[in-house]
């Protein structure tokens, strides 16, 4: 891989004494899909929070968050008010509550494009329009008008990324985008995003829980459990031949579209607490291929072939030196 | 053929809705016009997007709210007016389970307790024994019964909530989203219990779900819902690999799918608004194969010639030649 766009290596954050992340290292290269999996606090979103300096004052975060070169944790905040809606924005899972209700969204739009271009009065508003355009808004020119409200809910994710979009980012942190919205409008949000993502050249990080939108829209995949990166592979390759057991397990509990209907392999029990972390791997209490010495030690991710890591001691051991 | 556990017939619900403080009122048809019978220990998965009305649906057929028009019978009784001693006796037959645990227990009350109240309502006896047995047969352990509901997790708390649908041994079950607010591990679990339970109890298991995949995992037939109406009904594996209605087929191609990369059906706009109705078929807006009939007429739910497939559509029902596909 070239030189990553961002890379985080070995990011914890821990919230008075509850880990909920323990030991991130990801890369995401320029122009690059990464797809981000896991079920409910795994911490895939409290990873992008963390690394732009958006969690509490509580929460005390460690390791190293690079943007180009940059190390962005610790950074003073001017430097970090630059990045965030700059080079890295982000957009979350409910649009309406990311819109300021009071303000016509024209107005919204303009001023993320006088923070972060300098752009004022009617060349903003020119922009607006153009943006509100690009992502796909029909007679976007009245809509610069309206208020939050009149908006449906799939519109209101077009205008936050409109938004996004009006500092030219290179990173776009998309976290749970279209969970809110019905699916024949998040198939309308996936297809935008990746076609502005093909004409603006800027990388993709997509936070989700379902593994069939991460398939349909990015190309690498990273699956998290409990704080940690369990599998990463590229998309087709995950799918294929998935190596941890939880990734098979995930994979196993969704419905299939046809063939016989049989149970779901269902992964038995629920995630660990954060305060009540297993000792070892944090998936063996529930993985129906543990045995005593996934206990030990948490196991490091190894490389199962070039661009496909897990770790899983079972699934590696063959390739560990002994 | 013996006569269906529960039958609808032209279910109807208007409201009022005033749009703007001195706006005149508007009327808004949440569902208009369903029909849908149910079986003894059968599944029939109603899906479709936010505001088609599918809970409408589901609340219309307990009895919960009173139709505008139209009517359900209950093994062949009409359903008695909301509130009446009738009313509440046949409530111990049909029970519902909603999308969000957490919302449909009550924090103060252990669960043991709470699936012990329906059998006090309904007079039920030998509680502490029946209680016992309920969470076992929900995957759960008989001593969790002192535990609250902030100590379980999601899953063990919609298996409390199912235990305590299941105490007056229903024959219909009404699951409104019962598995969206659960993590995929989990809501695996959810589906295989229901299926479980249903093979075991005969019960009749109405799924109001907006995820196709969890639909066909579960029923043995499914109703598509548009706009308050049903555009489509048929077996699950019809419907999802050969849908008729062009809205159906929407729908099935935007599941998204690891491994397929196939070209999408992409919906033009947004589901419109029950407030303000398209003339004639209420999906001829967005439809990528709309005639000039079709903002006319509105089609009704009739089996199609050829396969019997039930498809309210003028084009899938050949009334009209079909457009060539652009």
């Amino acid at each position: 891989m070239s030189e990553p766009l961002v890379a985080l290596r070995g990011l914890a954050v821990d919230f008075g004494g509850a880990p909920a992340l323990r030991g991130i290292d990801l890369a995401v290269a320029p122009g690059e899909a990464l797809g981000l999996v896991g079920e409910s606090g795994c911490g895939k979103s409290v990873t992008w929070l963390a690394a732009l300096g958006l969690l509490p004052g509580r929460a005390r975060v460690t390791g190293s968050v690079r943007l180009g070169g940059e190390e962005l944790l610790g950074a003073p905040p001017a430097v970090l008010d630059r990045v965030r809606g700059g080079r890295v924005a982000m957009i979350f899972q409910d649009p309406a509550s990311s819109l300021n209700p009071v303000h016509r969204i024209g107005r919204q739009v303009a001023e993320a494009l006088g923070l972060h271009g300098g752009l004022r009065g009617a060349v903003a508003r020119a922009e607006a329009r153009r943006l509100l355009d690009q992502v796909g808004i029909p007679d976007a020119g009245r809509r610069l008008d309206a208020y939050p409200h009149e908006l449906s809910g799939g519109q209101s994710q077009r205008v936050m990324i409109a938004m996004a979009l009006a500092s030219r980012p290179e990173l776009l942190v998309a976290d749970e985008p279209t969970t809110a919205l019905d699916v024949t409008i998040q198939a309308q949000i996936l297809e935008l995003l990746g076609a502005l993502r093909r004409e603006t050249g800027m990388a993709l990080v997509l936070i989700s829980h379902d593994l069939g939108v991460v398939a349909e829209t990015c190309e690498r995949v990273a699956v998290m459990y409990a704080g940690r990166i369990v599998e990463e592979a590229p998309v087709g390759r995950l799918f294929e031949r998935p190596t941890h057991p939880y990734t098979q397990g995930l994979l196993g509990a969704l419905p299939p579209l046809d063939g016989p209907r049989r149970p779901l392999a269902a992964i038995p029990g629920g995630v660990p607490e954060p305060g009540a972390m297993p000792p070892g791997c944090a998936f063996a209490p529930r993985c129906t291929q543990a045995e005593p010495a996934c206990a030990a030690g948490v196991p490091e991710a190894v490389a199962v072939e070039p661009g496909h890591a897990a770790a899983c001691l079972r699934a590696t051991r063959d390739l560990v030196p002994a | 053929m013996t006569l269906p556990l529960l039958e609808a017939t032209g279910l109807t619900r208007h409201y009022l809705m005033r749009r703007g403080l001195f706006g005149r009122p508007v009327e808004v048809r949440a569902v208009n016009g369903v029909s849908l019978a149910l079986e003894r220990g059968r599944t029939l998965g109603l899906v479709g997007e936010s505001g088609c009305g599918k809970s409408t649906t589901g609340r219309l057929v307990l009895g919960l709210e009173r139709p505008d028009a139209g009517g359900v019978a209950f093994e062949g009784q009409p359903m008695p007016p909301p509130g009446t001693p009738a009313w509440r006796a046949l409530r111990a037959r049909m029970q519902m389970v909603f999308q969000d645990p957490l919302g449909a227990l009550d924090r103060r009350m252990s669960i043991g307790a709470q699936i012990a109240e329906p059998l006090e309502i309904h007079r039920i006896g030998d509680r502490p024994e029946r209680v016992a047995q309920l969470l076992r047969d929900v995957g759960l352990r008989p001593d969790q019964a002192g535990r609250y509901p902030h100590e379980l997790s999601g899953g063990q708390r919609q298996r409390a909530v199912l235990a305590r649908a299941l105490a007056t041994e229903p024959a219909l079950l009404v699951c409104d989203e019962p598995i969206s607010a659960l993590d995929v591990s989990i809501q695996a679990q959810v589906m295989n219990l229901l299926v479980e339970l249903q093979a075991r109890l005969s019960t009749a298991i109405l799924f109001v779900s907006h995820d196709l995949r969890a639909v066909r995992q579960v029923s043995h037939r499914v109703a598509v819902m548009y706009l308050g109406r049903i555009v489509e009904e048929g077996e699950p594996d019809a419907v999802l690999h050969d849908p008729a209605h062009p809205y159906a087929q929407a729908l099935v191609s935007a599941i998204p799918h690891p491994g397929r990369r196939q070209r999408r059906v992409l919906l033009q706009g947004d589901p419109p608004n029950p407030a303000d109705r398209p003339s004639g078929c209420a999906f001829h807006p967005r439809c990528p194969a709309a005639l000039p009939l079709c903002a006319q007429e509105d089609p009704v739910l009739k089996p199609r010639p050829g396969d019997g497939r039930r498809v309210a559509c003028h084009v899938a029902q050949g009334d009209l030649p079909a457009r060539k596909a652009a």
